[in-house]
C-alpha cells in the first residue's frame, strides 16, 4: 500500500493497459470530434471538462467532509471575475494567467473561509441554507457592483477577456502543429486536460493521506473524530478553503476559454448541477463524481442535437420545443436514477458497505 | 414617518405570504427532515391553474369574487394531488436512502414542474386578470389596498388553522408523533405512510392559496415565479428554526419586514453624501450630483440572506428552534 493511483497500478499491468487505452481515446478526441460533429462539440468538452473540475472540488467539501454546500458556484463565479478584472480591457490591466490563476485560486480559498469560519458551527441543512445565501449574495453583488463605481459591470458582463497566452503562443487562435490543425478549442481541450489530471492525482493522494481520512472521520461522527485529537474545525476549514481553490481555478479557465462572463452564469441552478453531479455520480467516489459529471453535462447537449430530428420523424413537425422536452427527460432522468441507485451511479466502497448493511436490515 | 408605516404594510404582506409558503417546507422537514426543493413549483402550478380559470371567466358575467373562489377550488385540489404524487413518486421510495439523494430527486421534479408548465403556460410572463378592483385607504400617509388586507387576513386565518389542525385534532397529534419518532409512532398505531403523505398534501393546499395571492399582488404569473419565492420562503422556515411550526410563520413575518424596511432605506443609509464632509472629493462629487448611493434598492434581495447568516451565526438553531442533536 503505497497509496495513490501508481502504486495500486504497479501490480496490474492489466490496468497500464488500460489507462494507456483511456490516454489515448481522450487524446484522439478532440480531432475526431471537429472532424465528424464540428468544433462546437470540441467547446462542449471543454465545459465539460470544467465542470468535472467544479464537481471534483465540490466533492472535497460534499463528498470527503460530509458538508453540503449548495453555493459552490460562487467560487467559480470568484476566480472567473478575478480573472476578468486583472485580463481584459475593462480596467485595462494585462496581466499572464499563470500569474492570475493562482491569484484567483486564493482569493476564492479566502472566500471560501470566509463563508466556512462563522458557519462551520452549523449542522447539516442549515450549513446548507446558508452556503445557497451566500452563492446568492455574491452574484447579486456582482449583478449590481456597476454602480456608483463601476467594478464588475453589472449584468452586461465583462467581455474581451484575454486568452492564455504563454510566450508568443496564443490558445485562443487556430495554427499548424506537428502538421494537425489545431484550432482555439482544441488547445484549450489539452490544456484543460492536463489540468484535470493534475487535479485527479491530487484527489485521489488526498483521499488516502491524513487530510482526507481525517475528513472522512469527521464526516462519519464529528464527536469521535474530535476525542481522536482532530481538530475539526481547521479541518473542515481546509475542506471548504481547498474545494473553493478548485472552484476558483475553474472559473479563471472558464473566463478565458469563453471570453466574456456575466453573472448569469452564475446562477444557483448551476450549483446543484454540479451538487446534481456529484450526488448523482456518486458522492466520495471521485471516479463516480467524473462519470456523473460527464453525464450531465454531455447528455443534456444530445438531447439538444437528437430530440428535434425525432420529433420531426415521429410527427413531421415540432410539437414541443425542442429546449422544453430537454429539460423534461433531463428532470425525469434526476428522479428515476435516484430511485433505482440511491447511492449514486458509481458509489465510493464506504458507501456501498453502508447501503449494503442498510438493506440488510430488513428495511422498515 | 409615511414611507416606514408603507414599508411595514407593504413587508407585513409579502411576509405572510413567504410565511405561508414557509409552512410546506417546515413541516415537510420536521416530518422526514427533507428539504422539499419542489415546493415553490406547487405555490407556481397553484398560480397558474387559478390564472387559466379566471381567464376563462372573466367577462362571463360571474362575480369577481366568486370567479376567485372557483379559481381556488380548482387551484388547490390540483396542488394537493400534485403534493400526494411528488410523495408518493419521488420521495417515499427514497426513505431511508443516504440525505442526499431525495434532495436531487426534489431537484428532478423541480425541473420538471417547471418545464411543464412552461409547455402549457409558454415562457412568458402572464398579466394575472386583476377582476377584483384595487381600492385603497389610507393610514397615516400610507396606502393599504384591500388585495394587501385580504391577504394578510387570510394567511392568518391559514395559520390559525393549521395551528388548531396540528395542536388540536388527532391528525395533528399523529403528525407530531410521527416527527419525534416514526418507528414508535407506527408501534402506537399511526399509519405512517399515510400521514407523511397527509402532510405534504396540506402543505401543497397552503401552497397553491399562496400562488393564487402572490400572482393577483404583483399582478404577474411566471413559470420560474416559484424559485426565488420559494427560496425567499425556505430561508424563512429555517429562519425560525426548521421543523418548527411557529418558526415559520414568525421567520415569514421578520423577513419580509426586514427585506421591505432594508430596501426602503438602504439608499439613505449608504448615501455617502450623507458625510461629504469627510473629504473633498467626496464634497465634489456631490455638488454635482447630490446622492452618492453605494448600495441601492436593488440589493433587496440581499437582505433575507444576510438576515439569515447573522442569525444562523448567532443562534444555529433559528429564532425558535430546539437545539439539533448531533448527529445531523
Amino acid at each position: 500500500m503505497t497509496g495513490g493511483l501508481t502504486g495500486r497500478l504497479g501490480t496490474k499491468p492489466a490496468a497500464w493497459a488500460g489507462l494507456a487505452l483511456v490516454a489515448l481515446v481522450l487524446a484522439a478526441l478532440p480531432f475526431f470530434l471537429a472532424a465528424q460533429f464540428g468544433t462546437t462539440w470540441v467547446r462542449i468538452s471543454n465545459l465539460a471538462i470544467l465542470f468535472i473540475l467544479l464537481a471534483l472540488g465540490l466533492n472535497i467539501v460534499v463528498g470527503f467532509a460530509g458538508l453540503l454546500d449548495l453555493g459552490y458556484i460562487a467560487f467559480y463565479a470568484v476566480g472567473a471575475y478575478a480573472y476578468a478584472l486583472l485580463a481584459s480591457p475593462h480596467f485595462g490591466i494585462h496581466l499572464p494567467f499563470w500569474v492570475i490563476l493562482p491569484i484567483g485560486a486564493a482569493v476564492a480559498a479566502i472566500f471560501g473561509i470566509l463563508l466556512g469560519a462563522p458557519t462551520l458551527k452549523l449542522r447539516g441543512d442549515y450549513l446548507a441554507i446558508v452556503t445557497l445565501g451566500f452563492g446568492e449574495i455574491i452574484r447579486i453583488f456582482l449583478n449590481n457592483l456597476s454602480r456608483p463605481v463601476n467594478i464588475t459591470n453589472g449584468p452586461q458582463g465583462i467581455a474581451r477577456i484575454d486568452p492564455f497566452r504563454i510566450g508568443g503562443f496564443d490558445f485562443s487562435t487556430s495554427e499548424r502543429l506537428f502538421g494537425l490543425p489545431f484550432s482555439g478549442p482544441i488547445k484549450y481541450y489539452y490544456l484543460l486536460l492536463i489540468v484535470l489530471v493534475v487535479v485527479i492525482v491530487v484527489n485521489l493522494r488526498l483521499q488516502n493521506s491524513r487530510i482526507g481520512r481525517a475528513w472522512e472521520a469527521v464526516r462519519e461522527d464529528e464527536i469521535a473524530a474530535r476525542a481522536m485529537g482532530i481538530d475539526t474545525t481547521r479541518i473542515k476549514l481546509l475542506a471548504f478553503a481547498m474545494g473553493a481553490s478548485f472552484g476558483g481555478v475553474a472559473g479563471g479557465m472558464f473566463a478565458a476559454i469563453q471570453g466574456f462572463i456575466s453573472p448569469e452564469s452564475f446562477k444557483l441552478v448551476e450549483s446543484i448541477m454540479v451538487l446534481a453531479m456529484v450526488v448523482l455520480g456518486g458522492m466520495g467516489n471521485i471516479w463516480g463524481v467524473i462519470l456523473g459529471a460527464v453525464l450531465l453535462s454531455f447528455v443534456p447537449e444530445m438531447l439538444r442535437f437528437g430530440v428535434d430530428p425525432a420529433q420531426q420523424a415521429l410527427f413531421g413537425r415540432t410539437l414541443i420545443e425542442p429546449e422544453v422536452i430537454r429539460m423534461l427527460i433531463f428532470g425525469f432522468a434526476l428522479v428515476l436514477i435516484m430511485i433505482l441507485r440511491p447511492g449514486g451511479l458509481w458509489p465510493s466502497a464506504v458507501r456501498r458497505r453502508e447501503l449494503a448493511a442498510r438493506n440488510g436490515e430488513g428495511g422498515r | 414617518m409615511d414611507i416606514f408605516i408603507q414599508q411595514i404594510i407593504n413587508g407585513l404582506t409579502a411576509g405572510a405570504v413567504y410565511a405561508v409558503v414557509a409552512l410546506g417546507y417546515t413541516m415537510v422537514y420536521g416530518i422526514i427532515q427533507l428539504i422539499n426543493f419542489a415546493h415553490g413549483e406547487v405555490v407556481m402550478i397553484g398560480a397558474m391553474v387559478a390564472f387559466t380559470v379566471i381567464a376563462l371567466l372573466a367577462g362571463t358575467g360571474v362575480p369577481p369574487v366568486l370567479v376567485l373562489l372557483i379559481a381556488a377550488a380548482c387551484a388547490i385540489p390540483v396542488c394537493m394531488l400534485l403534493g400526494y404524487a411528488m410523495e408518493r413518486i419521488a420521495y417515499r421510495p427514497l426513505r431511508g436512502a443516504p440525505r442526499l439523494a431525495p434532495l436531487i430527486t426534489a431537484i428532478g421534479l423541480s425541473i420538471i414542474l417547471q418545464h411543464f408548465a412552461l409547455m402549457i403556460w409558454s415562457r412568458n410572463p402572464l398579466a394575472f386578470p386583476q377582476i377584483v378592483k384595487t381600492e385603497s385607504y389610507f393610514i397615516g400617509g400610507a396606502i393599504i389596498t384591500n388585495v394587501q388586507i385580504t391577504i394578510i387576513v387570510l394567511c392568518v386565518l391559514m395559520m390559525a388553522g393549521l395551528a388548531t389542525l396540528v395542536y388540536r385534532t388527532r391528525l395533528g397529534t399523529a403528525m407530531r408523533a410521527t416527527a419525534q419518532n416514526p418507528h414508535v409512532a407506527g408501534l402506537m398505531g399511526v399509519d405512517v405512510n399515510r400521514i407523511i403523505a397527509a402532510t405534504f398534501v396540506i402543505g401543497a393546499a397552503l401552497a397553491a392559496v399562496a400562488g393564487i395571492m402572490v400572482a393577483s399582488y404583483y399582478g404577474i404569473a411566471q413559470y420560474t415565479m416559484g424559485e426565488i419565492l420559494g427560496l425567499k420562503a425556505f430561508c424563512a422556515a429555517v429562519l425560525g428554526g426548521i421543523g418548527n411550526i411557529p418558526g415559520a410563520m414568525l421567520g415569514g413575518v421578520v423577513l419580509g419586514l426586514v427585506e421591505a424596511l432594508g430596501a426602503g432605506y438602504i439608499g439613505e443609509l449608504t448615501d455617502l453624501c450623507g458625510i461629504s464632509g469627510i473629504s473633498d472629493w467626496l464634497a465634489e462629487r456631490c455638488a454635482a450630483d447630490p446622492h452618492f448611493i453605494l448600495f441601492g434598492s436593488n440589493y433587496q434581495d440581499v437582505f433575507a440572506f444576510i438576515v439569515l447568516i447573522l442569525v444562523l451565526v448567532f443562534r444555529p438553531q433559528g429564532l425558535l428552534g430546539e437545539r439539533v442533536g448531533d448527529r445531523a
